[in-house]
């Protein structure tokens, strides 16, 4: 944030101080096509298809990516399970050497790889910079001090890898969640088929590259682009041994009943509708900054979002007053722009949504607020950042995952309540909780249906702590020693 | 002088009462030479649906007492079972199994009660841990109870996987329904007698016996179920209960155990299997004056 430094007294002109562009100059290459990439290599798609990946930012086209077919999903698979014995009979200790060089690869192009995040995704560039791009290394590096440490790990037991793992992964977090679901499988032996989303390929395809460079086994890794369509034939593919899956509540749901029939492990991280609760003992300028980055983070687009507000009815008023000041000082706009809190909207769909879902609100009679500092750039896709108040607990914007920069604010008068209006959602991710009571923290925090607590912060992530949700969040661990859990038998 | 014998009717345990089937239904318990030992309430869906919120009713108590206190409980457990081996026994032996195998199996099931027993002040040193995070965090992850958990009891061992299944699940702080076949039907009563002797709080445990086909359907979709744990059903089973599980994203396990590995201590009482039985959840707290 900008203002007064030191002592200076500064003029400030009534019209407030502007900022001056402060772009990202480092530009990343981008190939005019990318290939599937199979058994170490990038290989034309057997269906001739591709597709464009466009910056939402600007709706350019960045470039085309291959759509996977069955065949080519077949040859990955295949490439998966050749390279399997032996990835699994290697010394934990070199395996684990193969990951620490692919997490000091991952450093050495950091800032690249941020930019090129930024463009496909939208994100702004301090947020790939400063926690996409630290995390996807940290992940790495963590994981591959446990490869050889796995029967500490599973005491009393002695673990084997799955086998072949096939990996479905959302937009928000494009590479982080490459790495997210590649460390821990990697780690424990297992070979992998993974399938990024189709609107945020890129980084995913420029880690195989840096697979290439640091000689990973060819095999070890496959990644198979496409939409649905091809996340479909990973998951029910007969030769994958493993699932894992973050994205949609919905699709998940269509997994889970896909694979009934089968002996298939599975893990799910699906979406949710997490409470930030902030009572009126808390630090009240933290509880704002932990509101803003609960639900203005990354757009939005944030499976834990903290999407609904509850604040103890005696503190609504200043609070609301309070938050609504700090969100227009957030400056929406060029995501390559280093002053840019909040990116582009990740697709023309996902702008929908989020449209059709702030007009339900109102219709339902929830009051908006959306005052904006910046002015919406023209092209691209936009959505400023917002809140309701006004909310029922039965309104659509209470109940349902938006996705997007948009906040339903609503009251409680008791501990009692606030725990009930917290839990009372079929999702059960994360949960915050601001307050200076140690012992009101306990208690609530141990009563939260949520896998994930933040106690005074929020939108923490780290890859020694494990991530998931609980009800229709889904289940498994990811990150920590309790994410190691779903890849070894 | 002959005397007639008075044959027990055999009942659900549902939220700490013994009741008859809202259906009206029974099932005759033979032994294993056609004779009728005993008729069974058959439970019915209605009969799960009641089983479920009776447990879901029951789980704050359960579930919020200490864990000292539930080990206290389901040593009990394990002492009123001791005192009832020759009942156990005798209906292994109905169902024909003979004396040497049947004591060992009464023998073992009370072992394993007592081995559980033990786990449920302890199992979060083990499964829970801190975790070394970048920044200025406290930040650990903890096993919780999962809520109500739905365990299905497989034929074989038909005590000592009863035994088993519940108090794995009852250890770690979930309130159980165990759907309990035919087969095992007189000794999930028995144990269920046991419980309700133990200072065992209403519908901590509720037992249905009867046919677990008819029973997949609801419990797997029932919204207050968290998980559901079976063994031994048949590949059909296995994705009806896992198909009903999908509309609420319900966790579904299954132990592919054979009798051989019931009776193994070390992978039964293995913190591998009891974290089926627990839900993780990772706290962060700044730290910082």
């Amino acid at each position: 944030m900008m203002g007064q430094s030191g002592d200076t007294a500064v003029a400030v002109p009534s019209e407030g101080w502007n900022y001056s562009p402060a772009p990202e100059r480092t530009r990343p290459e981008i190939d005019s096509e990318y290939g599937l990439f199979i058994g170490g290599e990038f290989q034309a798609p057997q269906s001739d298809r591709t597709f464009n990946t466009i910056n939402p930012a600007t709706g350019q086209r960045l470039s085309r990516i291959s759509e996977a077919s069955e065949e080519d999903v077949d040859a990955a698979m295949a490439a998966a399970r050749v390279a399997g014995p032996k990835w699994a009979r290697m010394k934990g200790r070199e395996r684990g050497k193969y990951l620490f060089r692919l997490a000091r690869r991952v450093q050495e192009c950091a800032r690249e790889l941020a930019v090129l995040e930024t463009m496909d995704g939208g994100k702004p560039i301090k947020e790939s910079r400063d926690v996409d791009l630290p995390l996807v290394a940290q992940h790495f590096f963590y994981h591959a001090g446990w490869a050889d440490k796995l029967q500490w790990a599973f005491g009393g037991r002695d673990v084997k890898p799955r086998g072949v793992c096939g990996q479905i992964i959302p937009w928000n977090f494009p590479l982080l969640m490459a790495a997210w679901k590649l460390a821990p499988a990697l780690a424990c032996g297992n070979t992998v088929v993974l399938k990024p989303a189709e609107t945020t390929s890129l980084t995913a395809l420029h880690l195989a590259k840096l697979m290439q460079e640091i000689d990973l086994p060819p095999g070890v890794v496959n990644i198979v682009t496409g939409a649905g369509d091809t996340g479909r034939m990973v998951a029910s593919h007969p030769a994958v041994k493993k699932v894992a899956f973050t994205g949609s509540t919905e699709v998940g749901r269509r997994i889970m009943e896909e694979l009934a029939p089968r002996e298939v492990p599975l893990t799910l991280e699906l979406g949710g509708k997490s409470a930030n609760i902030v009572f009126a003992d808390a630090a009240i300028e933290q509880a704002i900054e932990g509101v803003v980055s609960g639900i203005w983070f990354n757009q939005g687009h944030v499976c834990c979002a903290g999407s609904r507000l509850l604040v103890e009815e005696s503190i609504l008023e200043p609070f609301v007053a309070a938050l609504r000041d700090r969100m227009a000082q957030l400056r929406v706009g060029d995501p390559l722009d280093k002053n840019t809190d909040i990116g582009a909207i990740n697709s023309s769909e996902q702008l929908d949504r989020i449209r059709a879902l702030v007009t339900a609100g109102q219709e339902e009679g929830a009051i908006l607020h959306d005052v904006q500092s910046t002015p919406l750039p023209e092209q691209g896709f936009w959505f400023p950042p917002c809140f309701f108040t006004g909310v029922q607990p039965a309104h659509v914007v209470a109940r349902e995952e938006i996705f997007g920069p948009v906040l339903a604010v609503m009251s409680f008068r008791t501990p009692e309540e606030a725990i009930r209006r917290a839990n009372t959602t079929p999702y059960g991710l994360a949960a915050g909780i601001w307050t200076d009571k140690g012992s009101k923290i306990f208690e609530i925090a141990s009563r939260m249906d949520a896998g994930v607590v933040w106690c005074n912060t929020y939108n923490q992530f780290d890859a020694a702590s494990p991530f998931g949700g609980v009800k229709e969040s889904g289940f498994g661990r990811e990150g920590g020693l309790q994410g190691l859990r779903a890849y070894v038998r | 002088m002959s005397r007639l014998e008075v044959i027990k009717t055999g009942k659900l345990w549902i939220g700490g009462t013994w009741s008859r089937s809202e259906s009206g239904a029974t099932f005759v318990v033979e032994d294993a030479k056609g004779q009728t030992v005993a008729r069974c309430a058959l439970a019915s869906r209605k009969d799960s649906r009641e089983a479920v919120e009776a447990a879901r009713a029951g789980l704050p108590a359960w579930r919020d007492a200490t864990a000292m206190l539930r080990g206290q409980v389901l040593y009990r457990a394990a002492e009123m079972m001791e005192s009832r081996c020759k009942e156990f026994t005798e209906a292994l032996c109905d169902a024909g199994m003979n004396l040497p195998a049947a004591r060992r199996e009464v023998e073992l099931s009370v072992d394993r009660m007592v081995m559980l027993a033990g786990w449920c002040d302890k199992i979060h040193q083990i499964l829970g841990c801190q975790n070394s995070v970048v920044g200025p965090y406290h930040n650990f992850t903890i096993p919780q109870a999962c809520g109500v958990v739905v365990v299905f009891c497989p034929e074989e061992p038909p005590l000592l996987s009863m035994v088993t299944l519940i108090g794995a699940a009852m250890g770690m702080g979930n309130t159980v329904v165990a759907a309990v076949p035919r087969s095992a039907a007189m000794l999930g009563v028995l144990l269920g007698e046991v419980l309700a002797v133990s200072d065992v709080p209403s519908g901590a445990a509720n037992l249905l016996t009867g046919d677990i086909g008819p029973l997949l359907d609801p419990l797997g979709g029932h919204r207050e179920v968290a998980v559901m744990v079976s063994s031994g059903l048949s590949k059909s089973a296995r994705t009806t209960l896992r198909l009903a599980a999908a509309d609420g994203i319900r966790r579904v396990h299954t132990i592919p155990w054979t009798d051989a590995d019931w009776a193994d201590d070390t992978q039964t009482c293995s913190p591998w299997f009891l974290d089926q039985f627990v839900e993780f959840k990772t706290m962060w707290h700044p730290a910082g004056v």
